[in-house]
């Protein structure tokens, strides 16, 4: 299989900050240190035999109650190769926080911008980091496992 | 000068603003603000069992719903590692390429009519409404069809599907050929959208931009090629792509998606196989109440043999063409109605599945499914913690990542640029915010 | 005869017949400002397109500015982020209008009862017609339509 280099390529060259490789249901899937995120994607992307040039989604996880809570996850897409891989990166609280990807793939702007909204992580080095699909009022991080769906804001009052 | 448009703009099919900081006529800065249709869809559906979800993502993207929920079912599928009958792959791709045709069909119509070409508009809408009954007759309703099952589909293709299908895939033709010949070679059309919001492929694929949005600039990439899912592999199309990367181009790619969807729909029309079927069940078929009445007499002999014969409005459809559009697994597939009012087991599996803390239970794990939607990679990504409700669901939308290209794509344009690039990104706000 | 008409005024002859006569004319010259957000908007240009033809009514024409409409056509999810543009525009429209509230998510909320959505429209601005259905059949629309022209018709109408 040749997709497997992918996995391997990263042991080899990050063992350190690899935390856990898997590839269950055939999707290949790499879970990082945080602190690494930057130069593994750096990688990725410059790398000649993966050329991953598609950061194709970018979103979070919130596993409340399990440590670390937070999971930031990114799927990456290789065009040339077909390849496609999943990378995670743990987040714990009381400040979650990564750094941005902004700076490799400007679309990541965005996708950030939505997890800090959902999630109120944050992303070191963000040029604009603000709500983009609530309101600047608005209270809370919805998707967060303890932001129950009905609740309802203090500008918007109980009844609606 | 700053000017603002939208959220309620004529132009804007969907709610948006757009900040625009002008100096005459040109655009030198737009930013855009989206999220006026954000409706909690990933919220719903880690409040809501697997087969909970389905309405709500047909409300992902309105103007093709059924690629949606197919692309659901089958990230469900995978995480449950299930297969799915031919027939019902089949069924898929068919309808599939419908609400393609039904999608490019509004987004091109829609812009048109916006830069005056009102009659396309309404040719494009009839040519659309054809392709609604043909849906209605199979899923029931016209646009929030609930018709993807984990596991298959709701129900069978109707009698009389395929002529049918065929006759109205030959207007839609007829109709195309109308609109080209009105608007291709149409000066003003061609004047307004030729170099007009253009993006190069490299900063295309930078943004995470899929779809006709990126082929019109010259790269190939379409799932149903790269990634082949369903039964795409069996049939053949080309992926059309632009040379400019400019509105004429992603209106030329689009018109060509349309055919060519049209030529997999008639390939799998052709080819669409029969797969087992139990149309013949052993016993005769009785009348409910007379079921009652026997058992109560003691007379339950080959009564579980015995189907009722329900009403076809308690489902819309007959249940009994199910195995061909049904996995044949018990932990996925509600068994039909018929079996269920008759024989104890699949009254058994029934509330099982229904009940809650049953209900499907895919194992422990998460997924990445991707499907070509209309405008590009749409991708359900799903963990599972192993219960009857999805742990998260996130659905990457493909139209996301253009509009956060599109302040930087307008830079440069005309202020009445804006409305002919904005009804090229065919935004859905469904989908958009979620 | 001498018409006593200080008399009729008061009796309310005069003014009911210049009701009805009002309430006649605007209800075929009905020009809608369709506020379109979400699904139900695709139902929506179904029937205001050939196949369902909403002209046949006296609706045919869409405007585009508040000021100029005097039916509201509020079609898809209001969601909290959008409920302040929704009033404002009611509020810009001129008097005598009227709104529509079409599609169950701008009835009740539909099943989007959380917190980013409005659980009804009628929490915002006064609603005179309900459409029911998610979305609405053009049969369903049409025949809310020809409701509010009937209310249009009999109601008293400001001058
Ligand atoms: S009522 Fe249904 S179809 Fe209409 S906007 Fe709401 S969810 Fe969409």
């Amino acid at each position: 299989m040749e997709a497997n280099i992918t996995l391997q390529k990263i042991q080899e060259n990050f063992e350190n900050d690899v935390i856990e490789v898997h590839s269950r249901f055939q999707q290949d899937t790499v879970v990082l240190a945080s602190s690494s995120l930057l130069q593994v994607a750096t990688f990725l992307k410059e790398d000649p035999e993966l050329q991953y040039n598609y950061l194709m989604d970018l979103t979070a996880v919130d596993y409340w109650k399990r440590k670390p809570r937070f999971e930031v996850v990114y799927h990456f897409l290789s065009v040339a190769n077909s390849f496609r891989l999943r990378l995670k990166v743990p987040v714990a609280e009381p400040e979650p926080k990564v750094d941005t990807l902004t700076s490799l793939w400007p679309g990541a702007n965005w996708y950030e911008r939505e997890v800090y909204d959902m999630f109120g992580i944050q992303f070191t080095g963000h040029p604009d980091l603000r709500r983009i699909l609530l309101y600047p009022e608005f209270e809370g991080h919805p998707l967060r496992k303890d932001y129950p769906i009905k609740r309802r804001q203090p500008l918007i009052g109980p009844k609606h | 000068m700053f000017l603002n448009v939208g959220p309620a703009h004529p132009a804007t099919h969907g709610v948006i603003q757009i900040r625009t900081e002008l100096d005459g006529e040109i655009v030198r800065k737009a930013d855009v603000e989206i999220g006026y249709l954000h409706r909690a869809f990933e919220k719903h559906c880690e409040e809501a069992t697997y087969t909970q979800c389905f309405p709500y993502s047909d409300r992902l993207n309105y103007v093709s719903p059924l690629i949606s929920n197919f692309g659901f079912a089958a990230a469900v599928e995978t995480l449950m590692d299930l297969q799915v009958p031919e027939r019902c792959n089949y069924i898929r791709v068919i309808l599939s390429e419908i609400s393609r045709l039904t999608d490019h069909l509004t987004c091109i119509g829609a812009s048109a009519m916006e830069l005056g070409a009102f009659s396309v508009f309404l040719y494009m809408v009839k040519a659309r409404e054809w392709l609604y009954e043909l849906i209605e007759s199979v899923t029931g309703a016209r646009l929030t069809i609930s018709y993807g099952r984990v596991g298959g589909v709701k129900a069978d293709l109707p009698e009389g599907f395929e002529k049918e299908c065929r006759a109205a895939l030959k207007k839609t033709r007829e109709v195309l050929k109308e609109v080209d010949e009105l608007l291709t070679g149409n000066r003003i059309f061609y004047d307004r959208m030729r170099g007009v919001g253009v993006i190069s492929a490299s900063d295309a694929i930078a943004y995470g931009i899929t779809g006709p949005f990126l082929r019109s600039t010259g790269e190939a990439y379409d799932v149903r090629k790269a990634f082949p899912y369903f039964v795409y592999d069996r049939f053949e199309f080309d992926v059309p792509v632009g040379e400019h990367g400019d509105n004429y181009s992603r209106y030329l790619v689009r018109m060509e998606e349309m055919q060519q969807a049209i030529r997999i729909i008639e390939q799998a029309l052709d080819s669409l196989p029969e797969g087992p079927t139990n149309v013949d069940p052993e016993g005769e078929i009785i009348e409910p109440d007379l079921m009652s009445d026997l058992g109560k007499y003691g007379k339950t002999s080959g009564l579980l043999k015995n189907e009722v014969l329900i009403p076809p409005t308690l489902q819309g459809s007959e249940k009994r063409y199910h195995d061909r559009v049904a996995a044949p697994s018990k932990e996925a597939w509600l068994p039909p109605k018929e079996q269920v009012y008759s024989n104890i087991e699949a009254l058994m599996n029934h509330f099982k599945i229904i009940m809650l803390g049953h209900g499907l239970r895919p194992p422990e794990g998460e997924v990445y499914f991707p499907v070509e939607g209309a405008n590009g990679e749409l991708g359900f990504y799903i963990v599972s913690d192993g219960t009857d409700r999805p742990w998260r669901v996130r659905c990457h939308p493909p139209c996301f990542p253009i509009m956060a290209a599109l302040g930087s794509i307008l830079e440069g344009d005309q202020m009445a640029d804006i409305v002919p690039t904005f009804g090229s990104v065919n935004m859905i706000a469904g989908e958009l915010d979620r | 005869m001498e018409i006593d008409f200080q008399g009729s005024l008061q009796t309310g002859f005069f003014t009911s017949r210049m009701d009805k006569m009002l309430g006649w004319a605007r209800k075929y010259s009905i020009f809608q400002y369709p506020f379109v957000t979400a699904c139900c908007g695709m139902e929506y240009m179904s029937t205001a397109c050939s196949h369902y033809d909403i002209d046949r009514f006296g609706a045919g024409l869409p405007r585009f500015s508040p000021r100029q409409a005097d039916v509201l056509f509020v079609v898809g999810t209001i969601s909290q982020k959008l409920a302040p543009v929704l009033v404002q525009i009611y509020e810009q429209m001129c008097a005598p209008k009227w709104v529509v509230a079409f599609g169950v998510c701008t009835c009740t909320g539909g099943f989007y009862d959380n917190y980013a959505t409005v659980t009804g429209i009628d929490h915002i601005v006064p609603v005179d017609i309900y459409i029911p259905g998610c979305p609405p059949r053009p049969e369903t629309v049409l025949e809310g339509l020809m409701l509010l022209q009937k209310k249009m018709q009999n109601q008293k109408q400001e001058i």
